[in-house]
């Protein structure tokens, strides 16, 4: 074994406890049922791109409101890609937009938002498919911060571009850049695809059920969950969706409550889909 | 090269088998998931870079030659004895207790996610000085920064023999920061395994 004493030793559990405990109690946002290990490195990672000691974090915390702001956009993870898993667009496509489709309206809620890719990425699917003048996309976030762009719909034309296979993977027509107005290094999402969205402030954890859906899509949101907070949001989630609709949860993120599975059928069991059955 | 008493004991002793591989490293890890058996009485967690939309290629192959229970890790997954674990592409994978994995999507670290620091830098945290971590073939710096937090926490860290390596940077990152208690070669790596 070898000693360094020049690095700065890393956040102990304790202490984590108490960021979690003070922001609650200051800020309102609860972190307490998140998953340990990725809280730790985003905690870890603020103190190191901002420079801080444990204390200073619990000073500005305390103290600086446009500081927390910040600070939630860096502890919740924010990384979002349009048509991450393109197999998943392929299976809505083949499997849950046919039975949609039959619906008068379609309502989706897109939770756990982050800037927008997702909501867009099904505003395209339903574009391509003609479902759109029927359908609607709310997408939620805790932070509102990353709604703003969401709503934007501004990104830079090389994250556009990085997305190119993942469309064509998805196995739609064209290209992925067909839906952008591109000027310069910008690229505007088509207008046409922001008619039927909305962006909102919604905290899973502290909020409860808005709307009634036909599709719920929280795709990477459950990864940063305990399993016991997953249950709790699952059940929102149920109240949230109309008798037979889908849930559609990350591709490495399954139900794995027994209580639930009896509630949602299997659709696609490698893309995660489920849909509500029972009362 | 003989292996000296300490290696063998440290490796004997530790419950968990971390595996760090890039360019370069495919044919070691599929050889020693071919070689693995029951009998080993360890947890072992493969870290290879490779492509997002690349269909879990490695994971069919992996399975169809380990005769041991092997997956691709999922969300809240449990830590099992005796069983290979390997991280998807396009996730971070965390160790979040001695018992149970869970997954990250935050940026690459290196241009990589999966990243081997990663789940190096979260394993030490939470089972210390209880694995044995080899860094292999692989063509960035990922992985260095992890196995030395490995090895500030008593674990026993190994790397690849640069000169044995067909990507030398990943061993030479980990030996430059001195992450590294032992460099081996391929042939010794698996006479530690066979221990």
């Amino acid at each position: 074994m070898i000693n360094d004493n020049t690095e700065a030793k890393g956040l102990t559990s304790v202490e984590i406890t108490d960021l979690i405990n003070l922001v609650k109690k200051i800020h309102g946002f609860d972190f307490s049922g998140y998953s340990k290990a990725s809280l730790k490195r985003r905690l870890t990672r603020i103190m190191q791109l901002k420079r801080l000691e444990y204390y200073d974090l619990k000073h500005l915390l305390i103290n600086d409101n446009t500081f927390f702001q910040h600070f939630l956009e860096e502890v919740t993870v924010n990384v979002t890609e349009m048509f991450r898993d393109p197999l998943f667009y392929k299976a809505l496509n083949s499997q849950v937009l046919p039975y949609l489709s039959t619906f008068q309206h379609i309502k989706i809620w897109s939770a756990g938002c982050s800037t927008g890719e997702e909501v867009y990425s099904l505003a395209i699917l339903l574009k391509e498919m003609g479902l759109q003048a029927k359908s609607f996309i709310y997408g939620t976030d805790i932070n509102t911060e990353v709604l703003k762009e969401a709503k934007r719909g501004i990104y830079s034309l090389r994250k556009i571009k990085s997305y190119a296979e993942n469309y064509q993977y998805s196995g739609l027509p064209g290209t992925v850049t067909d839906h952008f107005t591109i000027l310069y290094d910008a690229a505007t999402i088509h207008t046409e695809l922001k008619q039927n969205t909305l962006f909102s402030v919604h905290n899973l954890i502290s909020d409860n059920v808005f709307n009634e859906f036909q599709l719920i899509s929280c795709r990477n949101v459950f990864i940063y969950f305990e399993s016991n907070l997953q249950e709790k949001i699952l059940d929102l989630f149920y109240r949230s969706l109309c008798p037979l609709g889908f849930l559609c949860l990350g591709s490495k993120e399954a139900i794995r409550s027994d209580s639930f599975k009896r509630r949602f059928k299997t659709v696609n069991a490698k893309e995660n889909i489920y849909q509500k059955i029972g009362a | 090269m003989e292996l000296n008493d300490d290696i063998k004991k440290r490796w004997q002793d530790s419950k968990i088998l971390l595996l760090g591989g890039s360019a370069g490293s495919f044919k070691l890890l599929f050889r020693a998931v071919k070689y693995f058996t029951p009998s080993l009485n360890k947890t072992v967690i493969i870290i290879i870079h490779r492509k997002k939309n690349f269909l879990s290629e490695i994971e069919k192959l992996f399975a169809e030659h380990s005769r041991m229970y092997l997956r691709e890790v999922g969300d809240k997954d449990s830590i099992e004895n005796n069983a290979i674990y390997i991280a998807p592409a396009n996730y971070h994978t965390l160790v979040e207790s001695e018992t149970q994995f869970s997954l990250d999507v935050s940026d690459a670290v290196w241009y990589s996610k999966p990243s081997i620091d990663v789940t190096f830098e979260s394993a030490a945290d939470v089972f210390k000085n209880k694995c044995t971590a080899i860094l292999l073939s692989g063509a960035n710096q990922d992985g260095a920064e992890g196995l030395l937090k490995l090895r500030k926490q008593g674990s026993l860290t190994i790397v690849q023999d640069p000169a044995d390596a067909e990507m030398a940077d990943m061993p030479n990152a980990a030996i430059n920061i001195k992450a590294a208690d032992y460099i081996l070669n391929t042939e010794e790596i698996f006479q530690l395994l066979q221990i």
